[in-house]
């Protein structure tokens, strides 16, 4: 049993003393999950509680629905008495049943459906205990093993927790192998900010001791400003090949720093399980390894240093003034952060336009997506006008948001300008006062205009950093998010040298499930070295799960496969697979030559060897009869091939690398006879001498097989010859003939 | 769906159904089709709920085979009728968002805070293109579980609330 302290973490902290209250003495607590709606379909938070003897359900006393008012409600858990979980749409419904009818019943949202599904699942293993319990499941959504205590995905659980800048805090860790170079950016930073601050410096004595004196008609050393202009354009010079250098650092700094990310995140997608990948997100998995490291290399390349050198040159710009002049200094930078406050608040407001806009014109475009590709549609139906019609319908919103953000954006310069002006008028008062009263020099106020005036024209860029800092701390979110994710094969410690296996495979009580949803249940089978197998069943039956488990894409619940005799857990993931060629059913071929596919799990290939493969998978000649013959590029934007052409290069490709099991999934679509001949030919080449399971769907497959196993809803149903099964008019004879059947439809 | 399934259930809407439905003591829902036939556990389905959601009414059994065409359920005997709108409405879980407390950031995932009919919930909204606007000043919002808002007008929000909205629409 679970120990207890585990199980207590499915309770809210509130609940746990209550909860504690309501057990009896010895009592159990053996699982407990929260649902979020009352029977009305109202959000309310209630708890059911599951203890080795009772089910107990609290909602709060307030919910109108619950019948005493007190909140707890308490049933025995009679060998009669059981509970039953199911969803449609996004509410899901448990119900307590009965003998004869039903007891009681709760609601929840999908969000609770694993939690749910775990108290049902505790109870059928507290009723049937077993020795095999499920010890790890894998997630639906993105194929990470579940926690096994709450059946929660913790990778897809991630709430709230997203909201943190913890991420950008991480790339620490990717800067420290780049700490000198950082190093030497900072001291270049703080060498051109120094440098950028002589200039305002050198025009007061200039204006003191040269330009107003000579006014006054005192007699003044020209060399002087000659000196001072000399000095004047040193500094400018210096300022301007420190600033050259730092930008440059920066830049390769971030361009390191985002391309190791980039690489880490790319290596990291590669150990993670195919379910991982599925469905839609390969697009959003692209984004990430692209997009999002080059938004963080972005952030750190130009608004972080940008910002650190504003903020360092206000601390020294502020120390400046400071030694010149304490009241004026106060005076010349009280508004400041005022006014950058104003700034940011406008911008803010002002920036709120842009989303709209952003949105209408993504609009635009999908209508564009849409249509251009459907062509044919547009025009076999005649609905060019309406086409027309809806592409100006978005375009209409595209100006009308535009027209609004023109508006605010017009608005924006003008307010920072008033705003600068304000500030530096500020400065102009006070420190005209004190000319008056003869307490500074017009030398001293004019370099404080400089200062001042030079705050104001990085205020602009400083306010970048608030958007940017969000936007990449995000990525950097989502990022961190792929490289926390736990391979959900992991290789063994000291993993046992496998060589080449003789290909004899042992199947025992294998056990899988997605989430709540078991697929498979208990599978025992004995694959001799050599034998061909079928693997036959409805679709859904848990044909393709057992060959991912035979690859060890997952590890199965419970059970265990053993190659040899010996588990396939205790070797390295890779050199396993090396003992196994695949051919799937849409064969997927890579861009690049004929030869470099063939040769793709062994790429130190010979030309002979390429060619012995090609022709023994019947590829040869058609290779042969493209223009380049084996150097021919296919794949994305290649040469296109035909199915059975893709089909026979993939075969040649598993017959290269040789390997004592194949796995076969047998196309379901037809091709011409012809050529469905030349790859039974090929087929019939690369099985001799192995262990093949062939997912089959041919009727010549399965008379050729040595045995045909049949899956049917997840269990092992029948084993045996075409023949006997036949005979035997079970699933297999049932299945048979409806394809039978299907065949005579089509010829008659 | 093969030709012979779909014209089975096409049965005239405007004479008598050829099916009644009721709840059983385990509450579900139990269809008799005209030869007596009684399929337990049945479904109802609208088949436009956004744009007609009143017309056009499947009931299908557990594995979602289509058993019952309503074409407009106001022609049904009211008993049936009962049953059948009731289901709709037990099954249906459609909150709709009457006010938007908060919302945790500018950039999804975000975690949002609202005030719908159904009383105060809070969800996670994964990416924008979960907010989708529909005909008549409505919007929809998906959240990460698949639960489905509706905001009912766009326009009935206050300045705050239809800033963050502004966003995805």
């Amino acid at each position: 049993m679970t120990s207890p302290t585990d199980v207590w973490d499915t309770v809210p902290v509130a609940m746990r003393e209550k909860v504690r209250g309501q057990l009896e003495s010895g009592e159990l607590l053996v699982s407990a999950c929260e649902h979020d709606l009352n029977t009305s379909l109202q959000f309310c938070q209630g708890l059911l509680i599951l203890t080795d003897r009772r089910l107990l359900a609290w909602a709060p006393p307030s919910d109108q629905t619950n019948a005493d008012g007190s909140g707890w409600r308490t049933w025995t858990l009679t060998p009669d008495v059981n509970l039953r979980a199911w969803e449609r749409g996004s509410v899901g419904t448990l119900e307590l049943v009965g003998q004869d009818s039903r007891l009681c019943h709760w609601r929840y949202t999908a969000g609770y459906a694993a939690a749910v599904h775990r108290v049902v699942q505790k109870l059928q293993e507290l009723r049937t205990p077993r020795e095999d319990r499920l010890t790890t499941s894998i997630c639906p959504s993105c194929g990470g093993p579940l926690d096994a205590t709450t059946g929660v995905c913790p990778a897809c659980d991630s709430v709230a927790k997203t909201r943190t800048f913890a991420g950008l805090l991480r790339l620490v860790a990717f800067a420290r192998p780049r700490a000198r170079l950082i190093g030497l950016g900072f001291l270049l930073t703080l060498a051109g900010t120094t440098a950028g601050l002589v200039p305002p410096y050198l025009t007061m004595p200039l204006l003191d001791r040269v330009l107003i004196p000579h006014q006054n008609g005192q007699p003044v050393d020209f060399n002087l400003v000659v000196w001072y202009l000399s000095g004047l354009a040193g500094a400018a010079v210096l300022a301007w090949l420190l600033e050259w250098r730092r930008a440059f650092v920066m830049a390769r700094i971030a361009e390191y720093i985002s391309a190791d990310l980039r690489s880490r995140t790319y290596a990291h997608l590669q150990s993670l399980s195919i379910e991982f990948f599925g469905g839609k997100r390969t697009g959003d998995l692209m984004s990430r390894v692209s997009s999002d490291t080059d938004r963080i290399c972005n952030f750190l390349s130009s608004h972080l240093v940008s910002f650190c050198s504003d903020i360092l040159m206000i601390v020294m710009t502020a120390a400046v003034l400071l030694t010149i002049d304490p009241w004026l200094a106060l005076a010349a930078l009280c508004p400041f952060p005022l006014i950058i406050w104003l700034v940011h608040v406008a911008r803010k407001r002002l920036y709120r336009g842009y989303g709209p806009a952003g949105v209408a014109w993504a609009e635009m475009h999908n209508v564009l997506a849409d249509t251009i590709p459907g062509i044919r549609v547009v025009k076999a139906f005649a609905q060019e006008d309406r086409e027309v019609e809806r592409f100006d319908a978005s375009n209409d919103r595209v100006v009308a948001t535009n027209d609004r953000v023109n508006r605010v954006w017009a608005l924006f310069a003008p307010t920072v300008t008033l705003l600068t002006t304000l500030g530096l008028l500020v400065v102009w008062a006070f420190a005209s006062w004190q000319v008056f009263q003869n307490l500074i020099t017009v030398g001293v106020l004019t370099a404080f205009l400089a200062y001042v005036a030079r705050l104001y024209t990085r205020m602009e860029s400083m306010m970048y950093i608030f958007s940017s800092t969000q936007r990449a701390a995000a990525s950097a979110q989502r990022i961190f998010e792929i490289l926390d994710r736990v391979p959900s094969v992991p290789d063994p410690v000291n993993p046992l040298p496998i060589g080449r296996a003789s290909g004899e495979i042992t199947l025992e009580g294998v056990r899988f499930s997605y989430g709540s949803r078991e697929v498979l249940h208990g599978i025992d089978l004995r694959i001799g070295a050599g034998e061909m197998i079928g693997l036959v069943g409805p679709s859904g039956a848990g044909k393709s799960t057992l060959i991912n488990l035979i690859c060890r894409f997952y590890d199965p619940a419970s059970g265990s496969i053993q190659i040899d005799g010996r588990d396939i857990r205790a070797f390295k993931v890779n050199d396993y697979r090396r003992n196994i060629g695949m051919v799937l059913q849409e064969p997927f071929l890579f861009f690049g030559t004929i030869a470099d596919n063939i040769a793709y799990g062994r790429p130190g290939a010979t030309r002979a060897e390429i060619v012995a493969a090609a022709r023994a998978a019947r590829a040869h000649e058609f290779i042969l009869r493209l223009p380049e013959g084996y150097d021919s590029v296919v794949g994305e934007r290649g040469q296109s091939l035909s199915g059975g052409e893709r089909q026979r290069i993939s075969i040649a490709r598993a017959l290269l690398i040789d390997p004592p099991v194949l796995i076969l999934d047998e196309a379901t679509s037809s091709v011409d006879t012809e050529t469905e001949r030349d790859i039974q030919a090929a087929i019939e080449t690369l099985i001799r001498g192995r262990t093949t399971i062939v997912i089959a769907h041919r009727l010549s497959t399965l008379r050729r097989a040595d045995r045909l196993v049949v899956l049917d809803h997840g269990q092992l149903v029948e084993s045996g010859t075409h023949n006997q099964l036949l005979d035997q008019a079970g699933v297999y004879a049932r299945l048979h003939k409806a394809q039978m059947d299907m065949l005579q439809d089509h010829f008659v | 769906m093969t030709p012979v399934d779909s014209a089975k259930p096409a049965t005239d809407p405007a004479s008598t159904p050829m099916f009644s439905l009721h709840y059983d003591g385990w509450g579900r829902l139990v269809l008799t089709d005209a030869s007596g036939l009684m399929h337990v556990g049945v479904e109802t389905v609208r088949s436009f709920p956004l744009s007609d959601p009143n017309r056009g009414i499947a009931v299908c059994d557990s594995s979602g085979r289509e058993l019952a065409w309503v074409e407009d359920p106001a022609l049904l005997p009211d008993n049936v009728r009962l049953c059948l709108e009731d289901d709709l409405a037990r099954r249906e879980f459609v909150p709709l968002v009457l006010r938007i407390v908060s919302v945790s950031a500018s950039t999804e995932p975000s975690e949002w805070d609202v005030e719908t009919d159904r009383g105060r919930t809070r969800f996670r909204l994964k990416s924008e293109d979960d907010v989708r606007r529909l005909s008549g000043d409505r919007a929809m919002i998906t959240d990460a579980n698949g639960v489905r808002y509706l905001i009912p007008n766009l326009r009935g929000f206050n300045s705050a609330a239809a800033r963050i909205l502004e966003r995805y629409l």
